[in-house]
């Protein structure tokens, strides 16, 4: 067995999230902590480790000191993870390092801001434009992050004979989830025709292909499997986790429909001693519509080039074969900036705990989560089970 | 041109690709070991990790590898342009590019379509690389 297998996930927690007007940046990540604490049955003073992220939303100065000191944490570990929407599966693989490395025993992983309060959603998809590309050879030309995703679809269409109608049902699918998630974004249920009709914003993509903008933080408290029998929640263990990366900027990429998620979830599946078919859910990061579909073949779900065929027919559905990113993920959970793919790991957690009420995928016992960083640049796969897969 | 337009800041490392380009002319770094072009430039071959580079005039000829059209200007900077075209040429030479093209109204792009550089001036120290359909493609 891996050495961070054994550590365990023990306590999750959210603040809220869509537009939360009434809260800072820091404000949000305490509640998603007191959140998590009250989860495990545990206090601050517990703590002894802190990982976090970077915000956008102010200029902070060391961030995991900023966050630890405003908590009151004195931890024995600390670090700022900065993998994009790779931070969230990261911060927990860190955690579960620093405690197998014997640095600390409990780490507080906590990410979120107040991404669409704090100024405005324009001020915000202005920021990240100019942030995820290369500012001499792309910012330039104004693409949106959005535009970055839309050559990758367009092309994807190219090869793979990919529709619109098919990432459209990764939207729909989204948004079905998150009707069942009370702490949701967007809850309004939509059709395939609403997304196709919805206002083009970088072709082939449409609003309703895009992430949300919006305010919130998550929290997740990591501890060794040893520490985690005694605490109140079944534990979510650490069975395997893969990085991968095959460029920074999308423009100099020069196979754009596949990417680092390949050796990710390769060496996800290797370490944890998993097959596919042993996946009960998957909670994929969902940036764009056309991100799903490009995980789903590069972390081997399906062929490549039949990511569009997938999603269709209720596949990635709560019913269906591979139930995917449940909770409504960034298109329609919510998209709070570093911190929105970390929502996918409490989701995870919830699935294996059993608690996700009226999204529950019946006897979930391993789930796999897929963080994905830039624009399919940096991806972090980790994959979780309960006690017996561990 | 508006004054918070993002332009390009050149670098030690950049400086002889902008210089080139406010010459009207498009260049590449070049290893002399193994022959490969490659770009965004390093100061090492990203195929055979040789120090020994060059830049080297390139054809400014290519394809396009894939290409987005903007709506929704990412700031007020790109209001007036909307909507724009953003593509991935693929050049001759190997490497990719991003870019935007310069099309005659009416006129949509595909895949594949070979294309030609141009250049945008920015002001007196700065030209853009852009990109439009080769001129016997349009007969």
């Amino acid at each position: 067995m891996n050495r961070t297998a054994r550590c365990s996930i023990v306590g999750i927690g959210e603040s809220a999230v869509g537009k939360v007007p009434d809260r800072s940046a820091l404000q949000l990540q305490a509640d998603a902590t007191s959140a998590a604490l009250a989860d495990a049955g545990l206090t601050i003073a517990d703590i002894d480790g802190l990982i976090t992220t970077p915000v956008r939303v102010e200029a902070w100065n060391m961030p995991c000191g900023v966050v630890a000191s405003y908590l009151g944490i004195r931890p024995s570990y600390l670090l700022t993870i900065d993998l994009a929407g790779a931070s969230g599966a990261a911060m927990i693989h860190h955690a579960a390092m620093a405690i197998a490395a014997g640095q600390c025993t409990a780490v507080l992983c906590v990410a979120g801001q107040n991404l669409l309060s704090n100024r405005s959603r324009s001020h915000a998809v202005k920021t990240m434009a100019e942030s995820s590309a290369h500012p001499q050879f792309e910012v330039p030309y104004g693409p949106l992050v959005a535009s970055n995703y839309a050559l990758i679809a367009r092309r994807h269409m190219h090869e793979y004979g990919t529709t619109e109608e098919q990432m459209a049902e990764v939207a729909v699918t989204m948004r079905k989830h998150a009707s069942l998630n009370p702490n949701a974004h967007k809850r309004d249920l939509i059709s395939v025709s609403d997304v196709l009709k919805s206002p083009m914003i970088t072709s082939p993509l449409k609003i309703l292909d895009c992430a949300l903008v919006s305010d919130g933080a998550a929290a997740a408290i990591v501890t060794s499997a040893d520490r985690a029998r005694d605490l109140r929640q079944k534990p979510a263990c650490l069975l395997g986790q893969g990085y991968g990366l095959r460029h920074s900027y999308i423009g100099e990429y020069l196979n754009v429909t596949s990417s680092g998620a390949v050796e990710s979830g390769r060496k996800a599946f290797a370490m944890a001693g998993l097959k596919h078919s042993d996946i009960d859910v998957a909670e994929l990061y969902d940036c764009f519509t056309i991100t799903v579909i490009i995980e789903l073949e590069d972390l081997g779900f399906c062929k490549k080039g039949e990511g569009g065929a997938f999603v269709q027919g209720g596949r990635i559905g709560l019913d269906g074969e591979l139930p995917t990113t449940t909770h409504g993920g960034l298109l329609s959970g919510g998209h709070c900036g570093l911190g929105g793919g970390f929502f996918h790991v409490l989701e995870a957690v919830r699935q294996i705990r059993g608690s996700a009420g009226a999204r529950q995928v019946e006897n979930a016992k391993t789930v796999l989560v897929h963080g994905n960083g830039g624009t399919i640049a940096i991806h972090c796969t980790l994959i979780l089970g309960n006690e017996a897969a561990a | 041109m508006q004054t918070d337009r993002p332009v390009p800041a050149p670098n030690p490392e950049t400086a002889p690709y902008w210089k080139a380009a406010r010459e009207h002319r498009l260049i590449l770094p070049r290893c002399l070991a193994c022959g490969k072009y490659h770009f965004y430039p390093r100061s090492h071959c990203p195929f055979c990790a040789s120090r020994s580079l060059a830049w080297e005039p390139c054809s400014g000829k290519g394809v396009i590898y894939s290409f987005t059209e903007v709506f929704r200007a990412p700031s007020e900077a790109f209001a007036a342009d909307v909507p724009y075209v953003v593509a991935i040429v693929a050049l001759d030479e190997g490497p990719h590019l991003m870019t935007r093209l310069v099309l005659t109204s009416g006129m949509s792009p595909r895949i594949d379509q070979p294309v030609e550089v141009l250049y945008e001036d920015l002001d007196d120290e700065l030209s853009l690389p852009r990109f439009r359909v080769m001129q016997e493609e349009l007969k």
